[in-house]
């Protein structure tokens, strides 16, 4: 609690995945993969978690890049936060994703953090779990022996826990390329710039020709134990018309899904649901004037 | 005198010039020289098992394990520093407090073992095998409760929680005064617990010679002259065998005054090792147990006329000392300047009464002015008289012009005891009404409210009392509270000069090389400042409490001036003239009526080793020991627009106006440096800064993750301005700037707040203001919206 220096641990940087992916089944539990360390360094500061083996998969080539290919928008697990911040790809195209990342930590902090090392870590109040779930993004996982991908919804399992086994790793994550009308928009309640969120709520919309929502993605962070996919709310909006007693009402729904718990001598989880439902409003709010629909 | 303020500098950069500071070229590069740069051969690190509980009985300690862990060299326990006596030391308040335990643990985070190893890893590694088995014992954390009969007892060596009950002004006239009046108002206040969170953490490196006896000790206090005197007093090392540094401090805030267990231990282990030992506290541990700032419970009471005439004042307070009473307050003030708390009005009588309590918390009410308590004090009577106006139904602002003490009653005779010694309350205030556009604020806010929005405007005109002090009434352990400047001229001309002081960031190195400049006409460049070091200097009680200019200011005006006599004889006898016949204009002397045949302080310099006059002494340097006459009174009045999303309940301060008067300043962007700082400071103590104790003694807030100090992205842009009073007993004009937003600004941030929400039925909320609070209130008022 009042350390600042890790205990002791083996260091190891792979040149390729295969070479990491023949460690990780070596030593299973005993290896954690060193991304940006944003988050797993600080753990070990404070000797938290103190693993064996570290694998620092920073050495190996390939593994950070942004491209759209194959129906996706492909993000390698090595690429940085600033690199999707610079990204006019993102900036153009993935307004949600795009917010989600200007809103995540510092500068310094996304120099250096991975969107890898995000989803992985899954953190109940990290930006991108929920990102991933309002596009109902992929995983592309690999092990030693296998290769599978899983989806976002199956993949977020519970505060620092997701769907891989210790020998497997993500490289790659899968958003599906959006639609022409599409707009999106992260909101994150913070206590102070750079913090993380007290609630985040992040919404993927698109509408067709006639302002009617054709696809819709919500999903909150720090609400539960795992960022949440509201999805009964997503099911209410489909094929409606957004306006403002539709959206509130959605919102409302999406905030009934949440869980939260009170913060000692902090935020109750009165609070925190009634800003669910706030803040699901203002991203509708602002990613539908992105497309020209005002509520 | 009144000092004018030049933008560009010219000439040698006396007072007033907006030069940059000297000292920043280091900084700047990165070659500054904390105590953690230090490096001594042979060093070893010490690091410290602490507590996991708030209070239990020690059952044993089992060092086994971390003993043959390679590279531990040592490991001391309260047992073994019983034996040298050193288990206990004084505090400066006279109460005593422990430096490792040897019966239990009255605090989360208390050092409870030592560890000395190779590297810090290793005793870290080592620190983490250490078994110590506690017996957890009730802890009591809630000052009130400790006071009562039924609660458990903090200290092993009291059979009371009580630290001390003090009380000021007269309660006669008070009470005759509150039954006259037409109105009352009383409210009660939560000033909460708050770290200074500077950005270098506390510690120190002990360097034993045991051939010469000598113990050098680097550390991180703003105060080193009064430590060299306590340790030596303790350890019953000769004084001048004890050598305290302080090298570049980074922040100090007040949280550097006080003595942590680690100086002593680190001293300890030296000794017996003899080899130097350095102790570094991580973030962290400085959170957890070093001095802390306020935990105070004011209880406040107001009586005025009903046209809005302030008549008397009455308020109680519950202080939280924690486990020990380590302020730092002039021992005659256990409560420090809290009789300031009368603030700027001219208030007929007061009467206040303080009661301290122990609790199961870390020690050292130190930080942020906290030992003498002005800043609990001018928020107390800032948010009184707000609530005041409000019940009214007066414009806050009116209802302050019409209480102000007026300019011709200064010197002003305080109902509460003090001489303030020079102000301007209504200048300052319409200044900045003026500046922000007052009353055309007022009525956007009327508009707004019209249509449900909340906006606020909060105002604190503030008065405060720096630069303790006058020796009769201010001492620390008994020393007075003098300060010290020695001013050396080299023969060519060049000068060191030495306090007693320690800057921590203050800027020291050029406002003092300012003043002498001043006096002296001799340019800032040539000037060098020194500090901190106790071998070097002359003796001095530190910087804190806005006292450096104040006094140490004066003591360099002073010894200028000493310098300046001498001078005047020896250039008399360069011009061949008479000592009377000699004019003086910066660095410049000259025979009355040729003022184109001069000769400069230089010169003079150079004669003074070269060419004295007969019959004087060589050398030109002089030393002084300032005790002021007075306490200054700076002042000021702030004002900030805030807008309250009624969604979310956050707050975003629109605009904020803080119109200063420090009477003369030396340098204009030092002062505004230190205005912006303290007022970003303060924002933090409003918004977002507090640290709290569950009924377990379980701290939150006890690392940057919980504990938020603001960042440059929430932070307001402050707009500044100044009025001009000089203090009429300074020999500058000068009065202490360094907290005078800390104590005025934080009331203009709460007054704001409950201004945009007075018309829902909201009185007070304490502080910080997180929007959940916020909203919590609008809710219950039926004003949170759902967009
Ligand atoms: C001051 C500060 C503020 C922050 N604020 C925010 C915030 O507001 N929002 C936010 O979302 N985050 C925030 N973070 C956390 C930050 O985003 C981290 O970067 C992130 O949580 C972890 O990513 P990383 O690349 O740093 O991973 P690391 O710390 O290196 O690793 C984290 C975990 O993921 C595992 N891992 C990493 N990559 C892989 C992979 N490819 N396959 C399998 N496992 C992997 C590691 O083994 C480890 O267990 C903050 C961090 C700091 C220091």
């Amino acid at each position: 609690m009042f350390i600042m220096y890790p205990a002791q641990f083996n260091y190891f940087a792979p040149k390729s995945v295969d070479e990491t992916l023949e460690l990780l089944d070596k030593f299973r539990d005993d290896a954690k993969i060193l991304a940006g360390g944003q988050s797993l360094i600080i753990l070990m500061k404070l000797r938290l978690f103190s693993p064996k083996n570290i694998i620092d998969i920073n050495k190996i080539p390939g593994l950070s890049y942004i491209k759209e290919e194959e129906g996706y928008l492909k993000i390698g697990a090595l690429t940085r936060y600033s690199d999707l911040e610079y990204s006019d790809l993102i900036k153009s195209r993935y307004p949600l994703l795009y917010e989600s990342i200007k809103h995540l930590a510092d500068p310094i902090v996304r120099n250096v953090g991975t969107v890898g090392g995000n989803v992985c870590h899954n953190d109940p109040g990290n930006n991108l779990p929920s990102v991933m779930l309002a596009y109902n993004a992929e995983f592309l996982v690999k092990s030693i022996s296998k290769q599978r991908v899983i989806k976002a919804i199956d993949f977020f399992i519970g505060p620092y826990q997701t769907a891989l086994q210790s020998n497997e790793m993500v490289v790659e994550i899968r958003i599906p390329v959006q639609e022409p009308k599409n707009s999106g928009a992260y909101m994150k309640l913070e206590r102070r710039a750079g913090d993380f969120a007290i609630v985040a709520s992040a919404v993927n919309v698109s509408i067709d020709d006639n302002g009617y929502l054709k696809k819709v993605g919500i999903a909150l962070g720090a609400v539960g134990s795992t960022a949440i996919k509201a999805d009964k709310a997503e099911e209410f909006l489909i094929g409606k018309k957004a306006d403002k007693e539709v959206i509130k009402k959605a919102s409302e729904i999406a905030s009934e899904q949440t869980n939260p718990s009170s913060t000692p001598f902090g935020p109750s989880a009165e609070y925190k649901k009634a800003m669910a439902k706030v803040l699901t409003f203002r991203a509708f709010k602002n990613a539908l004037r992105k497309v020209g629909v005002e509520i | 005198m009144t000092v004018e303020i030049t933008e560009e500098p010219k000439g040698v950069h006396g007072m007033g010039h907006k030069i940059r500071r000297k000292e920043d070229i280091r900084f700047l590069l990165g070659k500054g020289n904390y105590v953690d740069d230090i490096k001594l051969p042979g060093m070893v690190y010490l690091a410290f098992v602490r507590s996991p509980y708030a209070h239990a009985k020690i059952k044993s300690i089992n060092v086994e394990k971390a003993k043959t862990l390679p590279g531990v060299i040592d490991i001391i326990t309260g047992k073994e520093l019983e034996k040298v006596g050193l288990a206990w030391i004084p505090t400066l308040m006279g109460d005593k407090m422990m430096v490792l335990p040897t019966d239990k643990v009255v605090y989360q985070g208390q050092e409870v073992v030592a560890v000395i190893a190779e590297d810090r890893y290793k005793a870290y590694d080592a620190a983490s095998l250490i078994e110590v088995e506690y017996e957890p014992l009730e802890p009591v954390t809630d000052p009130k409760k400790a006071l009562e009969q039924s609660s458990p007892i903090v200290r092993p060596d009291k059979n009371t929680n009580l630290v001390f009950k003090w009380e000021a002004g007269n309660k006669e006239e008070t009470d005759k005064l509150f039954k006259e009046a037409d109105v009352v108002v009383s409210q009660g206040f939560y000033y909460q617990r708050l770290h200074v969170a500077y950005m270098e953490p506390v510690g120190s490196i002990a360097h034993y010679d045991p051939v010469s006896g000598k113990l050098t000790i680097w550390m991180t206090s703003q105060a080193p002259h009064v430590v060299r005197t306590v340790f030596s007093l303790v350890t019953k090392i000769p004084e001048n065998k004890i050598r305290i540094i302080s090298p570049d401090i980074g922040g100090g805030f007040g949280g550097k005054v006080y003595v942590y267990p680690g100086y002593v231990v680190s001293a300890h282990a030296s000794i017996k090792l003899g080899r130097p030992v350095k102790w570094i506290a991580t973030r962290s541990e400085d959170m957890r147990s070093t001095a802390f700032a306020r935990d105070y419970h004011i209880h406040g009471e107001i009586a005025a006329k009903k046209d809005g005439t302030i008549l008397a004042l009455r308020i109680k307070v519950i202080s939280d000392h924690g486990a020990f009473f380590g302020d730092a307050n002039p021992s005659k003030f256990s409560a420090g300047l809290f009789s300031i708390c009368t603030g700027s009005y001219d208030i007929k009588a007061a009467h206040v009464e303080v009661v301290g309590a122990h609790t199961n918390k870390p020690p050292g009410g130190i930080a942020y002015r906290c030992s003498f308590r002005v800043t609990e004090a001018a928020y107390a009577i800032e948010r009184l008289v707000d609530i005041l106006a409000h019940e009214l139904g007066m414009d806050p602002a009116e209802l302050r012009l019409k209480n102000f003490i007026p300019p011709e009653k200064f010197p002003y005779k305080s109902a509460l005891g003090w001489t303030y010694d020079s102000g301007n309350y209504a200048a300052a205030l319409k200044k900045a009404m003026d500046k922000i556009g007052y009353w055309e604020l007022r009525k956007e806010q009327e508009e707004k409210r019209k249509r449900g929005e909340l906006m606020g405007i909060g105002i604190s005109s503030f008065t405060e009392i720096v630069g303790a002090g006058p020796a009769d009434l201010f001492d620390i352990v008994g020393i007075k509270m003098f300060e010290s400047a020695e001013i050396r001229i080299h023969p060519t001309g060049k000068v060191i000069a030495r306090f007693g002081t320690r800057a921590q960031g203050q800027g020291h190195e050029t406002t003092y090389a300012q003043i002498i400049s001043e006096i002296l006409g001799i340019p800032v460049e040539d000037i060098i400042i020194e500090e901190g070091d106790t071998d070097t200097c002359p003796y001095g009680l530190g910087t804190y409490a806005s006292r450096s200019t104040p006094t140490a200011g004066a003591a360099a005006a002073v010894s200028a001036k000493k310098i300046l006599d001498k001078a005047k004889k020896i250039a008399a006898h360069l011009l061949e003239a008479r000592e009377e016949d000699i004019v003086y204009e910066k660095g410049r002397f000259y025979v009355k009526g040729s003022p184109d045949k001069f000769k400069t302080i230089q010169d003079v310099a150079l004669a003074a080793y070269t060419n004295p006059p007969p019959g004087i002494e060589a050398g030109l340097e002089a030393i002084t020991y300032y005790n002021p006459p007075n306490m200054t009174f700076p002042f000021g009045s702030y004002i900030c627009v805030v807008d309250i999303d009624k969604g979310t309940g956050q707050i975003k301060v629109r605009k904020f106006v803080a119109v200063d008067d420090c009477g003369n300043i030396i340098n204009p962007v030092i002062v505004d440096g230190q205005i912006m700082g303290a007022l970003t400071m303060s924002f933090g103590t409003a918004f977002l800064e507090e640290i709290r104790y569950d009924e377990n003694g379980n701290i939150y807030g006890g690392s940057f993750a919980e504990y938020m100090i603001p960042t440059a992205i929430e932070t307001p842009k402050w707009e500044l301005d100044k009025t001009i009073t000089p203090s009429p007993h300074h020999p500058l004009g000068a009065k202490g700037v360094d907290e005078s937003a800390t104590v005025g600004s934080p009331a203009a941030f709460v007054n704001a707040v409950v201004d945009a929400l007075w018309h829902l039925g909201v009185r007070h909320i304490d502080m910080p203001l997180w929007p959940w609070k916020i909203w919590q209130i609008l809710k219950e008022k039926g004003a949170v919206s759902d967009e």
